[in-house]
């Protein structure tokens, strides 16, 4: 592979990864009953545009997997199979392979052949289910397949089977006459262009001249002209590409080199399309197309490859569609012509290491900012007017910039909750359960840190409650319910923070079950605790209820370690629960993991940082007001409630100014619903303070969730609040 | 003689030695010298503007601001009871980086880099001593002074530093 291909690999990963997505989410999307042409197109540009791609590089099993898929798609498309679910099964497994084979294209993992044979195997089976009928077809395509036709027994042909157009029986070949500058194109590419050129048929080179760098080919082929586009584009300067057709060869002058029935298959389709053109009055349909290169519309310049990409793979779907308008007199209702998307120019491609070096670069900003304020806040305000009009300035503009700049790592959870459809589709099946999963919220956003951090705690909820949760359509039915269970995911943001919930419609945990369960491991229960407590047990390592271990859950490896990753994000589990109801998981996460409204606290000489969040009130109280209980805890009174007594120098084992509570000041703490009284020597003032990790150096600290740098560069470190006020509850 | 010479410095040193990862920083802990490989060395600075962590062990004196990064700082001196740790402006933090962590260690003052070829090192002998032998690469010669030579990345990753999370809540 020469060097100037390497540059476009990572591009090519990255683009794949998303169109595979993309063709994923069209895919579960999909009404199998009356799919909807758009969708079917975009599945079939996903699929073109990557094996494209995956052409040009030389990665072969890629572009074999996605020729099967293509071809199959494109008899979907044109009407002449209909889409059955076990299809769109099939297309999802080949989505699969294709992601494994890219990650080993990558360098990671190895790409599973057995699964790609496979998954190959079906798809060829599916789309020869039309050429079998077709007695010529399956001349032309010359398949002696013995395994295909034992297996056709097994899927039902009669919805598909179409008499094949007699037009594409006969396999014909078009000519090329391809002309582009060879310009700044190393021998070695060139090589590789023309190798590439000669997979698909008879190439001639009519002009090779070194001095123009003008190479102009004719290409026997009969393969369609977006393949060798595709072929072509990838090399060479597109806006200096001209393709034309020069005339069509009959059917006996054959020249295709590849003899695997799949691709002569394919080849008949292609020509079919082709053909197609040829007989159609096309040109005044398909002549507004902007960069038409039909016949009837020459080429025309085009400016980038990316546009290009976009319109041809576009563009197809259109032609093929008129051959079926042509062809098939029971094709599917004519479709309005696909627009190319228009994702181009709205977003740029940034590498994740670039935001965040910025976001630490504004954080220090804010920092320096700080400082100079301190500095600035000690001179004459009256002599330095302008100084300090200046400062304040200069501290908005900083918090505006710091507000954009952490905005752009914010992602929609959309991002996360798109992968549960396929999750819950495919393990319903396995499970034989009916399931909809309805996902309410998508636009919330949250950061991308959180973003990644979250989907694999989810992702076992998600599970879970299918399969501990839902039950199966039977029970349902008996225990009076829809069939069809109900798993709701939901996002929205309250307050400081996003909220996560995962719920299902399901039979609800067990009380008793989970007692029983949590005595049998030694666990101490009694009657008297809550609900909320017992349900909590469920996290304990290795615990559950699961009657049998199945391969998707019952195990009891992993709510816990759910509950301990969330708890690394500063987030918390909450479980509400109805036995034969249903049951709801709820994630508190913070909305960012970096920035934070802090008032700053001094106890003795330290400092520390208790979020805004947290806080209700601070005051000073009157000796009467606070009491003991049992001679040991400390609570106050205030406004008709006994609060306790966190005493911040007691935990953090400093020597404070005073320890008498009179003293000093409490802050009053509200953490979801507890509340407490903490005692510190005095308030300092409010800030914003950037987080910074105490762990990525040290580890983490018992009542402290972080640190930060202040004005005058010292650190001072952050309350875990919540931890601290759920603490002194105990 | 090269095979051999690869062999002896294997074993005195525990792990495969690279002939070329000789560069030491040499300090002092009381009245011993140490060494550590320079390539862990990040920066050497004063001591000062240290933030407390409650109910750390006393050898972590807490953390400092390092450029925005959190660095937590060790004091040596009282981690192996070498010397007094005293404060002033001449003590001399040393600021690592080992296994991608970023720390500072508190030492009695930085002497020099030296060049040590492998056959100035010794394997350590098995004794008691206040750094466990399994932290120690080696001994180093050089002219009359020996050199205790530290696997520092090992000794800084043990539990007993209690600088990494072991258990999770």
């Amino acid at each position: 592979m020469s060097a100037d291909l390497e540059q476009f690999y990572e591009v090519f990963f990255e683009e794949s990864s998303e169109l595979l997505a993309e063709m994923e989410a069209c895919l579960l999307g999909l009404d199998i009953s009356s799919p909807d042409p758009e969708e079917l197109n975009a599945i079939f540009r996903a699929a073109h545009s990557i094996k494209g791609g995956a052409g040009t590089f030389g990665f072969t099993d890629m572009t074999e997997m996605t020729h099967m898929l293509e071809s199959l798609l494109d008899k979907i498309r044109k009407g002449e199979i209909e889409i059955r679910p076990e299809m769109i099964d099939a297309f999802l497994k080949a989505g699969d392979v294709i992601k494994g084979q890219l990650a080993a294209h990558r360098g990671d993992g190895e790409a599973d052949v057995a699964a790609a044979t496979e998954v190959s195997n079906e798809l060829k089976l599916f789309s020869e289910q039309i050429n079998t009928p077709s007695a010529e077809q399956k001349g032309a395509a010359q398949q002696p397949q013995p395994e295909a036709q034992q297996m056709q027994a097994t899927v039902d042909t009669a919805p598909a089977s179409e008499p094949a157009p007699s037009i594409a029986s006969e396999t014909e070949a078009t000519r090329f006459i391809i002309e582009f500058s060879s310009d700044g194109i190393n021998t070695k590419s060139m090589e590789n262009l023309f190798s590439n050129l000669k997979a698909f048929g008879q190439l001639e080179k009519l002009l090779l001249s070194d001095e123009e760098h003008l190479c102009k080919l004719r290409l026997t082929t009969s393969t369609c002209e977006e393949d060798v586009w595709e072929a072509l584009a990838f090399i060479v300067d597109p806006s200096q590409l001209t393709i034309e057709k020069e005339s069509q060869l009959g059917a006996t002058s054959s020249v295709i080199e590849n003899n695997s029935a799949f691709d002569s298959t394919n080849s008949a389709v292609s020509e079919n399309s082709e053909q197609a053109i040829h007989d159609e009055p096309t040109e005044l349909k398909y002549s507004e197309a902007p960069y038409g290169f039909f016949p009837g519309a020459p080429a025309a310049p085009r400016d980038t490859k990316n546009l290009e990409k976009s319109e041809t793979a576009s563009q197809l779907p259109a032609d093929h569609n008129a051959s079926t308008g042509l062809n098939n007199s029971q094709a599917v209702p004519k479709q309005p012509k696909s627009n190319t998307p228009s994702s181009e120019s709205s977003s740029i491609r940034v590498s994740i290491e670039k935001v965040d070096q910025m976001i630490n670069l504004v954080g220090e900003l804010v920092i320096t900012q700080a400082m100079l304020a301190q500095t600035a806040s000690e001179v004459d305000p009256v002599l330095y007017e302008k100084l300090n009009n200046g400062m304040n300035q200069l501290e908005r503009n900083t918090r505006d910039l710091q507000e954009a700049v952490m905005s752009i790592r914010m992602l929609p959870i959309s991002f996360v909750f798109s992968r549960y459809p396929r999750v819950v589709r495919d393990l319903a099946a396995k499970l034989d359960k009916k399931v909809e999963l309805k996902t309410v919220g998508e636009g919330t956003e949250l950061d991308k840190g959180l973003i990644e951090k979250i989907a694999d705690p989810l992702t076992h909820l998600v599970r879970n409650s299918l399969d501990h949760g839902i039950e199966s359509p039977e029970k349902r039915i008996a225990a009076g319910k829809m069939a069809k269970g109900t798993i709701t995911l939901r996002a929205f943001h309250q307050g400081g923070s996003i909220v996560i919930e995962v719920g299902d419609d399901g039979a609800g945990l067990n009380r008793e079950k989970i007692m029983a369960k949590a005595a049998e491991r030694g666990i101490s229960v009694h009657e008297n605790m809550s609900d909320q407590d017992v349900w909590m047990l469920i996290f304990e390592p290795g615990f559950s209820t699961a009657e049998k271990v199945t391969d998707v859950s019952g195990r009891g490896v992993g709510m816990d370690v759910v509950k301990r990753n969330i708890q690394d994000m500063g987030g918390r589990v909450e479980i509400d629960s109805v036995f034969g109801v249903g049951t709801r998981i709820t994630i508190r996460l913070p909305l960012t993991l970096a920035i934070l409204d802090g008032l700053s606290v001094a106890v003795g000489a330290q400092m520390f940082i208790v979020p805004l969040t947290y806080i209700t009130e601070s005051l000073q109280v009157k000796g009467a007001d606070i009491k003991t209980v049992g001679g040991v805890g400390r609570v106050v009174h205030v406004r008709g409630d006994y609060l306790p007594v966190i005493a911040l120098h007691e935990i953090f084992n400093i020597k404070p100014n005073s320890t008498n509570i009179e003293d000093g000041i409490l802050v009053i703490l509200d953490a979801e619903g507890h509340k407490a009284a903490m005692f510190v020597d005095s308030l300092i003032g409010q800030h914003q303070v950037v987080i910074k990790s105490l762990e990525k150096n040290y580890r983490r600290v018992m009542g402290v969730s972080g640190a930060t740098i202040m004005g005058d560069g010292k650190v001072a470190l952050i309350l875990d609040t919540a931890g601290l006020v759920i603490a002194s509850q105990k | 003689m090269s095979q051999q010479q690869t062999v002896t410095s294997t074993d005195s040193l525990g792990t495969s030695a690279n002939q070329t990862l000789n560069e030491f920083l040499t300090f002092r802990l009381g009245e011993e010298e140490y060494g550590i490989d320079i390539l862990k060395v990040q920066e050497i600075r004063g001591y000062d503007a240290i933030t407390q962590i409650a109910n750390s062990p006393d050898f972590i004196k807490g953390v400092v601001n390092l450029r925005g990064i959190i660095v937590p700082i060790i004091d040596m001196r009282i981690k192996f009871r070498l010397g007094t740790a005293e404060y002033d402006q001449f003590t001399v933090v040393i600021i690592l980086n080992v296994s991608g962590r970023i720390m500072g260690i508190v030492v009695d003052g930085v002497s020099d880099v030296i060049n040590l070829d492998s056959d100035q090192m010794r394997a350590a002998p098995e004794f008691g001593t206040a750094i466990d032998t399994e932290y120690i690469r080696g001994l180093g010669t050089v002219d009359d002074r020996m050199l205790i030579l530290l696997d520092i990345e090992k000794l800084m990753g043990s539990r007993e530093m209690g600088l990494l999370d072991t258990t999770l809540n």
